[in-house]
């Protein structure tokens, strides 16, 4: 047996700062829980702010500015590409708690402190996830990331959908997991190093262990399409964004997301490029397949939340479509290009996805929870800002120019024509269109159906209102001056896994 | 003499035994819970094969940090189980159908 280091030496903690801070308001929050008492229970939201912004200003001051740190013998990562995503997923997870606010405390009263403090766990296990350098630090961000969130979907305890939601999305998850695992373990006896940025450096050295690399790259391939939701790994997306609590449906649906992204750009571009020609072909399948799947089934549902998770399953394949043109003829050359636009498709996707579930969130009690598309009927005479911030979503999802959404697709079909796929461009733009009816829909039930009988105007704070319509404007506006985050976006690559 | 790809094998056949066990039990979910974790047992031989050919520690460690979550998962399934259990009064699989999946 190899020992490479004896001598024990005091890791560098800085890089890693963000995350302990987050650790350490975690125990903060549970703590407090316990002994506040009940009508002083707002401060535990305050908490939850206050650990998301904490830990974004030590992300911007522990960040490099373009180099690439690592800490833990490798272990951990602090790059741009990291930092990026941090501050979007701390962004995220803040619109949730707001939005969220008055719905934990109404319906989840005895679980405040545990609401919170799952989330920040999850959001943890997201920031690890994102950092990660080596696989044993994927994995175990990874299950921190999954744990909490399979007991956040439980937690409304008197609901036997949410029950029943959960035992399937963990029964799914846990045997993603192992698949994933499963797939690590032949890339390590392919290889022999866990470490993800020595993997590509593995091949090098044995080339005999190719076949087995591509065994393990199978499970792999599969985790992620799990985790991410792309179909035929999705029968959990549709029951989990139906049947959990509407603001834990809220969160599965955005931050998370941005986490596996990161998940796929580190294992595949930094450590498993020598097999990308192998990988490409994989994402394509699962591509093709959640863009049809997920277009064609949404139109058949009448439930708002299931029509969502069918349209996140169709959105995650569009979004890959970027991952999977970086790849031409085994080379890097389109790859910045393509996984910037990739990313830049995430970004506006996941705060389209936190504005919807934020409006339905708002939305009172029947119409919010049970999700029905005719619950939103009249929605524009009810409450005019929600109905006009759930329009422009539904505009930016569907792809309508000049919405951020439309510039997102755009940028990712210049992208998949750069490498010279010309029917896989036609191919995602006639889903894309088929995908414009639904969302057409949502806005032609908001504001030309008849109001219901007895309905009455919707009350919402004043704080809310301008919440959601900075939501929407921020949707609208990307769109229109989508240039500085798609700078950003590309920098932040350029600087760290194309550095 | 047992060689790697006896480790490997066996890796295997208990990693197809847990999986079968979760996609054609019909029955109850305790086996699906035990399916579970004969796979991530099935992953960890794999790591300790692999790592006992390479002579090198990381698969070893890796199995800790396996054997680990897979407590933790376990401690979260029995705790979903017994929400289910309260409000359906069953834990038979066929009884997951409230939604359409």
């Amino acid at each position: 047996m190899i020992f490479p280091e004896t001598r024990f030496a005091l890791p560098d903690f800085q890089p890693a700062c963000a995350e302990i801070f987050v650790l350490f308001m975690i125990c903060l929050i549970l703590m407090t829980s316990l002994f506040i008492k009940e009508k002083a229970r707002g401060t535990l939201h305050f908490l939850a702010q206050a650990a998301l912004i904490g830990a974004a200003a030590l992300t911007c001051t522990a960040s490099g500015a373009g180099t690439v740190k690592r800490a833990f013998s490798g272990m951990f990562v602090a790059d741009m590409m990291a930092d990026l995503l941090k501050l979007a997923i701390y962004l995220t997870i803040s619109l949730t708690f707001f939005y969220s606010r008055a719905y934990v405390a109404g319906k989840l009263p005895r679980a405040r402190g545990e609401y919170y403090a799952l989330t920040l766990i999850a959001t943890l296990g997201m920031m690890v996830v994102v950092s990660a350098g080596n696989f044993v630090t994927l994995y175990v961000g990874l299950e921190l990331l999954s744990l909490p969130i399979y007991a956040l979907v439980a937690l409304e305890r008197d609901s036997s959908r949410a029950a029943e939601a959960a035992m399937k999305y963990f029964v799914l998850g846990a045997l993603a997991s192992a698949f994933m695992l499963y797939g690590i373990s032949m890339i390590y006896g392919a290889t022999g190093t866990l470490d993800i940025s020595a993997v590509a450096e593995g091949f090098s050295r044995n080339r005999g262990d190719r076949a087995t690399a591509v065994f393990g790259l199978v499970f792999l391939v599969s985790g992620i399409a799990f985790k991410l939701g792309l179909a035929p790994f999705h029968m959990w997306v549709p029951d989990v964004y139906h049947g959990a609590p509407l603001s834990v449906a809220l969160l599965i649906s955005s931050a998370p997301k941005i986490a596996v992204f990161a998940f796929a750009v580190r294992v595949l571009i930094n450590g498993l490029f020598p097999l990308s020609q192998d990988w490409r072909a994989m994402l394509l399948a699962l591509v093709v397949l959640s863009m049809a799947l997920g277009n064609l089934a949404a139109i058949a549902q009448t439930n708002f939340r299931r029509m969502l998770a069918y349209s996140s399953i169709s959105h995650m394949g569009f979004m890959l479509l970027g991952l999977v043109s970086g790849v031409i003829d085994g080379n890097a050359k389109n790859m910045i290009n393509a996984v910037s636009a990739s990313m830049f498709y995430l970004l506006t996707y996941v705060l389209s996805s936190a504005g919807a579930f934020g409006v339905l969130v708002l939305l009172p009690d029947p119409d919010g929870d049970s999700g029905e598309i005719s619950g939103l009927a009249g929605l524009g005479k009810r409450s005019p800002v929600l109905a006009a911030t759930m329009m422009t979503l539904m505009f930016s999802m569907a792809g309508i120019p000049f919405f951020a959404g439309f510039f997102a697709k755009f940028s990712v079909l210049v992208a998949v024509v750069a490498a010279g796929s010309f029917w896989l461009a036609a191919l995602a733009v006639f889903f894309s269109l088929v995908g414009a009816y639904y969302y057409l829909r949502i806005v032609k039930v908001m504001y030309f159906d008849p109001l219901p009988d007895g309905a009455r105007n919707i009350e919402t704070p004043f704080s809310m209102k301008v919440l959601v319509a900075a939501n929407g404007l921020a949707v609208a506006l990307l769109g229109i001056f989508p240039n500085a985050l798609m700078f950003l976006c590309v920098k932040s690559l350029s600087f760290s896994v194309f550095a | 003499m047992l060689t790697l790809s006896h480790y490997l094998i066996l890796g295997a056949i208990l990693f197809m035994t847990g999986v079968a066990g979760i996609f054609i039990n019909r029955k109850n979910l305790i086996i699906v819970l035990m399916s579970i974790e004969l796979v991530l047992l099935a992953v960890s031989t794999n790591f300790i094969a692999f790592s006992h050919y390479l002579q090198t520690m990381a698969g070893q460690i890796f199995v800790f940090f396996i054997l680990t979550v897979a407590a933790a998962e376990s401690a979260i399934g029995l705790a979903i189980l017994i929400v289910l259990f309260r409000s359906r009064k069953s834990i038979h699989v066929d009884d997951l159908d409230c939604l359409k999946g």
